[in-house]
């Protein structure tokens, strides 16, 4: 596991799943979650060629504030679910479309 | 005696020019108002009162108290001539006598008049500079400006008087008075003025004016036709006029009257000579441009041939006739000679004392036949201006203005007394009047006063003048050789004619029966405005001349009116004077007018009053002479054949030549334009609306697809962004 081609390849693994989450699901919370991956998939990348580059402690940093701007969006984005849900009786991110044409 | 050492009688001169020109303004802008359309008359009556106030201060100083100086002494150095010789002549044109006359002129050539000059006191007001041509408006007093501005305030001031009765009721009472406002100014200019070049914008401003006045009554047939004929006869000598005015600028690069003595004082000392024009010698030139000047003189004071206008002037109101066209406006011409007089040259002279002559006899004949008792005083008039300017050619220059002087007051007496006789019977036509004696008892008093005065019955004013002008006569025809006596025989018989037609006209008025009776016993005493200036103006035609103590102050009037050098004859190498006259010609003279108006009194009397034999006898003797003469010499056929004839063929022509020349010209550019306009509105529809167009559609399609990507769906958005995302990272990993 010292290779850092398996945390690249975990990390890609992550952040196109993510996406895929994203994209695909219609329940708001779920699109939260795929969110979660991909800033997750860029926190290991940080890790990984922080590690691989020397051991140094700035991607280290970066991870963390990752992690705190992480829960800061989740707070911020349940908020506008539960609005969402307010709105319409619903949480399906198809429902508001209105800046459509 | 500190009234003319300052600028003070500019102001008051100025005083005398603005306030009828206030008047005017006055009485045109609130024409609509109740007071000026009831009361025009006393706001212009005001300004015309004070006006002729200033007039009087500035003739008791200049002429009354002499403190202009004496005229007959040749001042050295007289204020004038010297003050702008001074000027630094750089702006003059190439002319060499402007830099001779730089040098200060003193000596007997000295102008002896002028003798005050605003623009020695700072007053001067420059009106166009450019270049080396320029116009300074200044303002000169002599006596003789001195005293035409007593002759114009006063005759307009009763004019005025009169008038707020003779026209009441008019419905363009107001516009009247505006119209006689805007004359005084206008004369009062020409009269002030000390630029040639201004002093023809004055005169054309009288013209203007006569012409307004003469059409007042617009809606009749008569005065728009008359006041045409005025105009137009006018505008034929005031091209003249500025012709003349043209080559004098071309002599002397200036305007200014005073420059241009100033230069023709050098000519005349020998300090400097005119360069030849055109191909013409200082003589020749001199002679032609005085000649192209009194043609201006020649139509505005009805000197023959283009005397036509003035009897038919006749048309407008009656005191217009007494004010523009027998005491002020047509006596311009006079006056403008006068002014110029220095620069007339022996043949320019003999031809105005010409001209003179025929004007008296022909005109003087004429007022012989005439049953309209406003046309005999017109013709009286004419003959009359004929006698000032047949004394100006003689080199009777104070004779002449002073018979100007004395002429505007009994002749305006005469017009305003016709205008009291037509106001009573209503009607101009003598035929129609008679034995009005009894029923207009002040009009036939004043008015017989002012014929005895016109007629130079010894000890009224037209005696004195008119005697001057006979001796001048006599002494020129003495000196000139046999030939030029004929203006002294003219002087002396037309006393005779003159007398016998007022006195005609006297008896067909207010003598004998009355020959309509309705019109007879309708008449009636006009009120009180109109007969004060009769009295007045009869009073003065008494005693306008100082009488009984014919002195003014030491000088009598003609006297202070001395003559300019004659500066064009020094120069050309004549003698200036032609020597004077004697107590022995003043007594022959005396006897001989006496003899010859007793000889006119003697004819009307046997014709009128003896019937011995009466008037139908001699028209039966002499008919083709009447014929003649009561057809006015044919001179309204003659022109109507001759000039307007060719005047309408010429405008036919260049009708003519603008209907099918200039007309299909411009029908043509037109048209072109037109096709041309059509060719690039085809562009513009085509190509270049068409770009645009296809532009627009383009557009509008491909924002018809395109709208389509926007769902509002967020995962739309978010997949359309990691694809976008994709495609750079692929095309930076590929083909970058």
């Amino acid at each position: 596991m010292e290779s850092l081609a398996g945390y690249v390849f975990l990390g890609t693994a992550m952040f196109v799943l993510g996406v895929f989450t994203m994209v695909t699901r219609k329940n708001a919370i779920y699109v939260l979650m795929g969110a979660e991956l991909i800033l997750n998939a860029a926190a290991l990348n940080f890790v990984a060629f922080a590690r691989h580059l020397g051991n140094r402690l700035d991607g280290q940093m970066f991870a963390i504030f990752i992690v705190i701007l992480a829960a800061a969006e989740a707070a911020v984005a349940l908020g506008i679910v539960l609005q969402i849900h307010h709105h319409y009786p619903s949480i399906d991110v198809s429902k508001p479309d209105r800046l459509g044409d | 005696m500190d009234f003319f050492h300052d600028a003070t009688p500019g102001w008051y001169a100025l005083a005398i020019l603005l306030l009828p020109l206030a008047g005017f303004c006055w009485n045109a802008f609130t024409y609509r108002t109740e007071f000026t359309r009831k009361r025009g008359h006393i706001v212009p009556l005001l300004t015309i009162g004070a006006a002729l106030f200033c007039a009087l201060t500035i003739f008791k100083h200049a002429v009354l108290d002499e403190e202009l100086g004496d005229p007959a002494i040749a001042h050295a150095g007289a204020g004038h001539a010297a003050a702008h010789g001074a000027d630094p002549g750089g702006a003059h044109g190439g002319a060499a006598a402007t830099d001779a006359a730089a040098k200060p002129a003193h000596g007997a050539l000295a102008d002896p008049r002028w003798n005050w000059s605003s623009k020695d006191h700072g007053l001067v007001y420059e009106i166009i500079r450019s270049g080396a041509f320029r116009i300074e408006a200044g303002i000169s007093i002599d006596h003789l400006t001195a005293t035409m501005l007593v002759v114009v305030t006063l005759v307009a001031f009763l004019v005025h008087l009169y008038s707020s009765s003779y026209m009441h009721g008019d419905k363009r009472f107001s516009r009247f008075f505006a119209f006689l406002q805007l004359f005084s100014f206008s004369m009062l200019g020409l009269i002030l003025t000390d630029n040639l070049l201004l002093l023809f914008c004055f005169w054309e401003l009288v013209g203007l004016c006569s012409y307004f006045l003469i059409g007042f009554w617009f809606e009749k047939d008569d005065p728009p036709r008359a006041s045409m004929k005025a105009f137009m006869t006018n505008r034929f000598g005031d091209v003249g006029f500025l012709i003349g005015i043209m080559l004098v600028y071309r002599m002397f690069g200036t305007t200014d009257l005073g420059e241009i003595y100033a230069a023709m004082q050098a000519v005349a000392e020998g300090r400097a000579e005119i360069p030849p024009l055109y191909g013409w010698e200082a003589g020749t030139l001199l002679t032609v441009a005085g000649l192209c000047l009194f043609m201006g003189p020649m139509a505005k004071s009805a000197q023959v041939p283009l005397h036509v206008w003035l009897p038919d002037a006749m048309a407008g109101p009656t005191p217009v006739s007494a004010l523009i066209h027998a005491a002020t406006m047509v006596a311009a011409g006079v006056y403008m000679v006068g002014r110029i007089y220095f620069f007339f040259t022996p043949t320019v002279l003999a031809f105005i004392a010409g001209i003179g002559t025929v004007t008296a006899l022909l005109a003087a004949t004429i007022g012989l036949v005439h049953n309209n008792i406003k046309k005999v005083l017109a013709y009286s008039t004419c003959s009359q201006l004929g006698y000032m300017m047949l004394s100006l050619g003689v080199g009777g220059y104070s004779a002449g203005l002073f018979h100007l002087y004395t002429h505007a007051f009994f002749k305006a007496c005469l017009f305003l007394g016709a205008g009291s006789v037509i106001h009573a019977v209503h009607t101009e036509d003598m035929r129609e009047m008679g034995g009005l004696k009894s029923k207009l008892p002040v009009t036939y008093r004043t008015m017989l006063i002012a014929t005895l005065a016109l007629g130079g019955v010894p000890f009224f004013s037209g005696a004195f003048s008119k005697e001057l002008i006979v001796e001048h006569a006599l002494m020129w025809g003495w000196s000139h050789g046999i030939a030029h006596m004929l203006p002294a025989l003219v002087a002396i018989g037309g006393g005779g004619l003159t007398f016998f037609y007022m006195m005609r006209l006297i008896y067909l008025t207010f003598y004998g029966a009355p020959r309509d009776q309705h019109k007879f016993e309708h008449a009636h005493e006009s009120p009180a405005p109109m007969t004060i200036p009769l009295l007045v103006l009869a009073f003065l035609s008494i005693f306008s001349v100082g009488w009984p103590i014919p002195v003014w102050g030491g000088h009598t009037l003609p006297q202070l009116l001395a003559a300019p050098p004659a500066l064009a004859s020094i120069a050309l190498g004549h003698g200036g004077d032609h020597g004077h006259g004697n107590l022995a010609l003043v007594l022959a003279v005396l006897v001989i007018s006496c003899a010859v108006i007793w000889a006119g009194y003697r004819l009307y009397q046997r014709t009128y009053k003896e019937r011995n034999p009466g008037p139908e006898v001699w028209v039966a003797r002499l008919k083709p002479l009447h014929h003649t003469v009561s057809n006015l010499y044919w001179f309204d056929e003659f022109y109507r054949a001759t000039l307007l004839r060719f005047s309408f063929a010429t405008a036919r022509v260049l009708a003519l030549v603008d209907q099918k020349g200039i007309d299909a010209i411009v029908n043509g550019v037109g048209a072109l334009g037109q096709v041309i306009g059509r060719g690039f509105a085809a562009f513009d529809r085509i190509v270049v609306d068409g770009l645009v167009n296809v532009w627009a559609t383009l557009s509008h399609a491909l924002a018809r697809k395109l709208r389509r990507l926007q769902t509002g769906n967020l995962q739309d958005y978010l997949a359309f962004a990691v694809g976008g995302m994709a495609l750079v990272t692929l095309f930076f990993l590929f083909l970058a």
